[in-house]
């Protein structure tokens, strides 16, 4: 009898910590989605950087990180699990863009300004553009609008076995971008190249693309009109130069053997052991060889938050991304954990071509009735910030770096913080009224679907609470699996569905185009004429501020006449750096550089 | 014997192309496709990538030339998680890694599970059988990523001055301790609670107490006697439990960072990495398969009056 008591007992203590460790955690230590800002999937880094946390109960066991330091030789970082791929071509993650960047070298290049980023405890500085393999450029307005620039490559720039890199090597690299076999997701990024689109399309030549090399130091490159932001396309992954001997020797696997992974940045390949780690060492072929900081830079390939902790609490890791969530508001408050601003949104969109979100009355009063400054500080809690538009903070407006950015200048369409909460469920609230549904009466049953998550599920909860109380409506939640997720998302088979966006470029044009009729990527099947032609003005404006001016008009539009997106924060990178480094930069596209890192 | 083999290797080039053509079919049924993301590509990039990969074919002409491919061993390149590397390559660099790990657990699993059945058995109805059972209990019911979780919050720096294991795992004799621990903690108690339970099943034949009244020792008794005909639940359990373990344990190896097959099996469906997907699976059921067949011949080493030509 006593001994089945006990039996009883030890079962009970044990389907008890099963079930405490079951809360909260995601028994698939790989769910997708949850990329690099860990509570997003966002689409830089969805294959690739997998980080759950796998146990949290468990995590709590976790002290507080030791001081190691740090041999100013060798920094081993973590930032996502293996690449999908590392050819600057055909790669689309965070992950791989970070690794290609210390590995190539493109016209231009990020540069620290030696001015530390905001609450960074000077761990980190910001980055700039600068001339990185060119030495200087002339740009010049030709009759017809389009603009060639003329880049001159520096003399003493080498790949990694000694052979001088020529301006035939950027054109191979950006003919091969944009020629449809080569399949590279990032094509489109040099759509402003004259002739560009058209050999995407399989209409004409790769040979016709206006880049040409006009002899080995002279690189000539024509765009159908003047982009603020082509300097830092010339920086892009996707833009960086690459040998045409060795991928046509070797095809697809050339990225795979350091010997035939010829590069020409700061450092090269010395191993890959796949899912485990890629060390790279300096580049003794560097022109600023004799600047570069650590010997060797190890990116650890790993999945799992937990481990990733711990790793950098015994001091095997220097650098990592990624905690357990149920860490992070600890480790903000010790100030372990550092935030830093990342140029993207976290959003809900509405599928416009259905009722009842084909009206933007509802729409608007949905987006009214979210209490954002709750979501933030009790849901995600890593520092985001409530988004009172589409375009995030930090984007260039007309005055680029120096001036207020876009956010700024096209100011919020609704208050965003708590403060006015109670005003914007008034608001909602008749709006939604005016709509037909006084006090939800009569409103169907909606549903809001987002992917299998926990931090995605914690906010369609809040989301559900909120707008069942002000608006009286009944929303359900549904989630899928991620693949599925975006199909059906794709499919407009939805009414409501989370979203996020992070730019490609500083340019809110890389958050505007994509809500074109028809755009590959308009979840939210928005269809409107005056849209297009604002975005098509923009695009062919030759003014900085005129061109400012048509994409704060297509924002009004979207946001504040339409109310097609309703924008729920904005994104923040966080990272924990060991004690004892310096020199590391950061460039808010999500780029970390540890090129320079000294102690 | 041997038109027993052949037989067998027939069924199971059967049961293959069953799993190819299944795991095929299966597959492409899922919503989704690999070039999704939350930036999607132009639809001129995904023609072009469907036409490089091929799957912009008739579902039956992409699974008769991948057929014909895996009879000459091409298994095809992965699309998506390592874009372009060969699936032949990865399976052969990461599984060497899992079954290390994997047969290090099984063992300790068998020499700690069995010997431990036996032992509650043997003292059945004392505290060292509750002992064991409350153990096994909490074994079998706790989830993996708990058990490896905690191991590695307690003793790999997580608590002030206790490092006793690298907390990435690096290949060292060190790194693989608590790998295995954690992979084998679920089969050690499994088997034990098989082993007790037939192994009093077996104490309590008569044979048993025939060998009892000859006055035989104890331990020959326990040992030669009873257990080996305890062994055939457990054997039945191990052929398809060491397939499993050595192909790599999800949950263990993203815990430990340790490079192995494991992430495979799921990510690549997750990925929709279709070429990935079908090699994993053909590999994993190829390898139960031959475990499979394994445990057959085990059983009439253990117990002769097994007979498997003939249906008994």
């Amino acid at each position: 009898m006593k001994l089945k008591k006990l039996t009883a007992l030890a079962l009970t203590a044990a389907m008890g910590v099963s079930v405490l460790a079951g809360c909260g955690s995601n028994s698939g230590s790989s769910s997708q989605g949850s990329a690099a800002p860990a509570e997003s999937s966002t689409t830089q880094s969805e294959g690739s950087a997998a980080a759950s946390d796998t146990g949290e109960a468990a995590s709590s066991a976790a002290s507080e990180a030791g001081a190691v330091t740090w041999d100013g030789k060798n920094i081993t970082v973590n930032v996502a699990s293996e690449p999908q791929t590392i050819d600057p071509a055909l790669n689309s993650a965070v992950d791989g863009a970070m690794m290609t960047l210390h590995l190539f070298e493109g016209l231009m290049k990020w540069k620290d300004t030696g001015t530390e980023v905001d609450g960074t405890d000077g761990t980190s500085n910001s980055a700039q553009i600068t001339y990185g393999q060119a030495e200087s450029y002339d740009k010049k307005t030709n009759d017809d609008g389009t603009v060639t620039y003329t880049f001159k490559l520096r003399d003493d720039i080498k790949w990694s076995d000694g052979q001088p890199v020529t301006a035939g090597d950027f054109e191979y690299a950006w003919k091969r971008l944009v020629t449809p076999e080569t399949a590279a997701d990032y094509n489109y990024m040099l759509d402003c190249v004259v002739n560009a689109n058209e050999i995407m399309a399989g209409e004409k030549d790769p040979s016709e693309l206006a880049a040409k090399a006009l002899d080995d130091k002279t690189f000539e490159v024509t765009i159908t009109t003047d982009l603020p932001y082509f300097e830092e396309l010339c920086a892009f992954p996707a833009m960086l130069p690459v040998r045409q001997d060795t991928i046509e020797a070797n095809g697809d696997q050339w990225t795979f053997d350091p010997a035939t992974y010829i590069t020409n940045g700061s450092y090269k390949m010395q191993a890959w052991n796949h899912n485990s780690e890629i060390i790279m060492e300096k580049n003794d072929q560097y022109y600023d060889y004799a600047n570069l900081g650590p010997d060797t830079i190890t990116w650890k390939l790993m999945d799992d938050a937990n481990a990733m902790l711990s790793g950098f609490n015994s001091g095997e890791l220097n650098f990592i991304e990624n905690v357990p969530q149920a860490e992070i508001a600890n480790k903000i408050a010790s100030g372990d954990l550092k935030i830093v601003d990342y140029i993207g949104t976290y959003y809900v969109c509405y599928q416009t071509q259905k009722a009842p979100f084909d009206n933007p009355l509802v729409r608007q009063a949905f987006t009214l009735a979210v209490d954002r400054t709750y979501i933030v500080n009790q849901v995600t809690q890593s520092g985001q910030v409530e988004a009172n538009g589409f375009v995030p903070a930090g984007v260039y407006d007309a005055a680029g770096a120096s001036g207020d950015d876009f956010r700024t200048v096209g100011g919020g369409y609704y208050a965003e913080t708590d403060a006015d909460y109670a005003a914007n469920c008034e608001k909602a609230k008749e709006l939604l009224a005016e709509a037909g549904y006084p006090g939800g009466e009569g409103f169907p049953v909606v549903e809001y679907l987002y992917n299998t998550d926990d931090n995605h599920k914690a906010v369609a909860e809040a989301l559900q609470f909120m707008w069942e109380d002000v608006l009286g409506v009944t929303v359900t939640l549904n989630n899928q699996e991620w693949n599925t997720f975006l199909q059906t998302r794709k499919d407009g088979d939805y009414s409501i569905a989370r979203n996020g966006w992070i730019a490609d470029y500083n340019d809110p044009m890389s958050f505007l185009d994509m809500w074109l009729t028809g755009g590959g990527n308009n979840d939210a099947q928005y269809a409107s004429e005056d849209y297009d032609k604002l975005i098509q003005q923009a695009k062919s404006a030759t003014d900085t501020s005129e061109r400012m001016k048509y994409m704060h008009e297509a924002e009004d539009l979207i946001m504040g006449q339409d109310w097609v997106l309703n924008p729920l924060y904005f994104y923040t990178q966080k990272y924990m750096l060991s004690d004892g480094i310096k020199g590391m930069y950061y460039c808010p596209l999500g780029y970390f550089f540890f090129g320079y890192v000294h102690p | 014997m041997t038109k027993y083999m052949v037989r067998r290797v027939i069924m199971a080039i059967v049961t293959l192309a069953v799993v190819a053509c299944t795991t095929f079919f299966l597959m492409n049924a899922i919503p989704g496709n690999p070039w999704l993301s939350e930036k999607t590509p132009t639809q001129a990039t995904i023609d072009a990538l469907n036409a490089k990969y091929g799957l912009d074919q008739p579902l039956i002409v992409q699974l008769g030339k991948y057929l014909g491919n895996l009879i000459q061993g091409d298994f095809g390149t992965s699309i998506k998680m390592q874009k372009n590397r060969p699936v032949l390559q990865i399976i052969l660099e990461m599984f060497p890694v899992s079954a290390k790990v994997g047969i290090l657990a099984i063992v300790w699993a068998v020499l700690a599970g069995v010997p431990l059945g036996c032992l509650a058995a043997y003292k059945r109805g004392t505290w060292i059988d509750s002992f064991l059972r409350i153990v096994c209990t909490i074994g079998i019911s706790m989830p993996g990523f708990v058990v490896a979780t905690l191991l590695l919050h307690t003793l790999c720096g997580g608590i002030a001055g206790v490092k006793l294991f690298p907390a990435l795992f690096d290949g060292t004799p060190a790194s693989y301790v608590l790998p295995c621990i954690a992979l084998g903690f679920y089969p050690m108690c499994y088997l034990s609670r098989q082993t007790r339970t037939a192994m009093l099943d077996s104490i309590n034949q008569e044979y048993i107490k025939t060998a009892r009244a000859k006055g035989l020792k104890n331990g020959v008794i326990i040992f030669k006697h009873a257990l080996r005909n305890a062994l055939i639940p457990v054997i039945t359990y191990l052929g398809p439990q060491v397939a499993f373990t050595l192909c790599g344990g999800l949950v263990v190896e993203t815990v430990f960072s340790i490079p192995g097959l494991g992430r495979y099996f799921i990510q690549s469906i997750q990925n929709r990495d279709y070429p990935l997907i079908m090699g994993t699976t053909i590999f994993l059921a190829a390898f139960i398969i031959v475990m499979n067949l394994l445990v057959d011949v085990c059983y009439k080493i253990v117990d002769p009056r097994i007979n498997l030509t003939r249906g008994n």
